[in-house]
C-alpha cells in the first residue's frame, strides 16, 4: 500500500488524516468520517466487527485513491479504514480530500466513499443489544457488475 | 491441479471453514470451483451466484483458473 490507503487496527486520527493531504495550493479539504451508530434498521447496536479479504481490500482501496486523482485532476487524497470490534461512535472509515476548490475536494470525498461501499472486500458483523450478531448485507445487486 | 479457495464472513460462517483446497480439472473455471463449493455441507445457504475474486481480482465465472490460484468467494461487502 503507497501512503495514500491504509487499513488499520488502531484508532484513525483524524488530524493526521488530514495533516497527509493539506498543501499551500489547497484552498478545500473535506474530511469524511464513518462512525459507528447505535440503530439500523430499528434494531439497537452496541458494537460492529469489521473483517476483511486485507490483501484485495488493500488492493481496492489503492486503486480507488489512485481514480480518484486521476478523475479529480489535482486532488490529494488519504484514506485509512479501520478493522476490528468497534464501539458505538468510533471511526470506522476517514477519507480526507484536499483541492485547490471546493467542488472537486467534495466531490471526490463522495465518490470515495461510495466506491469503498461498492467494491471493497471488506464486511460488518453488528452486534445488538439483545446479545445476538448478524452480518449486514448492503444489497446483492451489485455481483454482475464488478465481475465484468 | 489445485486452488485455494478463501470463504470470508457469512460464507465461512456456512462452511464452517475460511479456506479449502480443491482439485480441479486442468481446464477448470470459476464455475467449476463454485460447483465444487456447492456441494460441501452448510453450502445450501450461499447465493447461486456469489461475487468471485480470482487472485484478488474480481473475475467473472467462465474465468479459466491456473495451479496455485487463489479463488475468493466475496460476500455483500459492506465496508464505510
Amino acid at each position: 500500500m503507497s501512503g495514500a490507503v491504509q487499513l488499520v487496527r488502531d484508532p484513525i486520527d483524524p488530524a493526521a488524516l488530514m495533516a497527509r493531504v493539506a498543501r499551500p495550493a489547497h484552498g478545500a479539504l473535506i474530511l469524511f468520517l464513518g462512525v459507528v451508530r447505535d440503530v439500523n434498521d430499528g434494531r439497537g447496536v452496541t458494537g460492529i466487527e469489521y473483517s476483511a479479504y486485507e490483501g484485495m481490500a488493500a488492493r481496492e482501496l489503492e486503486s480507488i485513491a489512485d481514480e480518484a486523482v486521476v478523475r479529480f485532476v489535482g486532488a490529494d487524497v488519504a484514506i485509512e479504514h479501520r478493522l476490528g470490534y468497534l464501539t458505538l461512535e468510533d471511526v470506522s472509515v476517514g477519507i480526507a480530500v484536499a483541492h485547490a476548490h471546493r467542488d472537486e475536494a467534495y466531490a471526490a470525498s463522495r465518490w470515495i466513499i461510495e466506491e469503498i461501499k461498492r467494491r471493497v472486500p471488506i464486511w460488518k458483523r453488528e452486534h445488538y443489544v439483545d446479545g445476538s450478531r448478524e452480518w449486514v448485507d448492503p444489497s446483492g445487486a451489485v455481483s454482475a457488475e464488478l465481475a465484468q | 491441479m489445485t486452488v485455494t479457495v478463501l470463504l470470508f464472513a457469512s460464507y465461512a460462517d456456512a462452511l464452517g471453514e475460511a479456506s479449502l483446497e480443491l482439485d480441479l480439472a486442468e481446464d477448470a473455471t470459476v464455475a467449476d470451483v463454485l460447483a465444487e463449493v456447492s456441494r460441501r455441507p452448510g453450502a445450501a445457504s450461499l447465493p447461486p451466484a456469489p461475487l468471485i475474486a480470482v487472485n484478488q481480482r474480481y473475475a467473472a465465472r467462465t474465468a479459466r483458473l491456473r495451479s496455485g490460484d487463489e479463488v475468493a468467494l466475496i460476500p455483500p461487502v459492506a465496508g464505510g
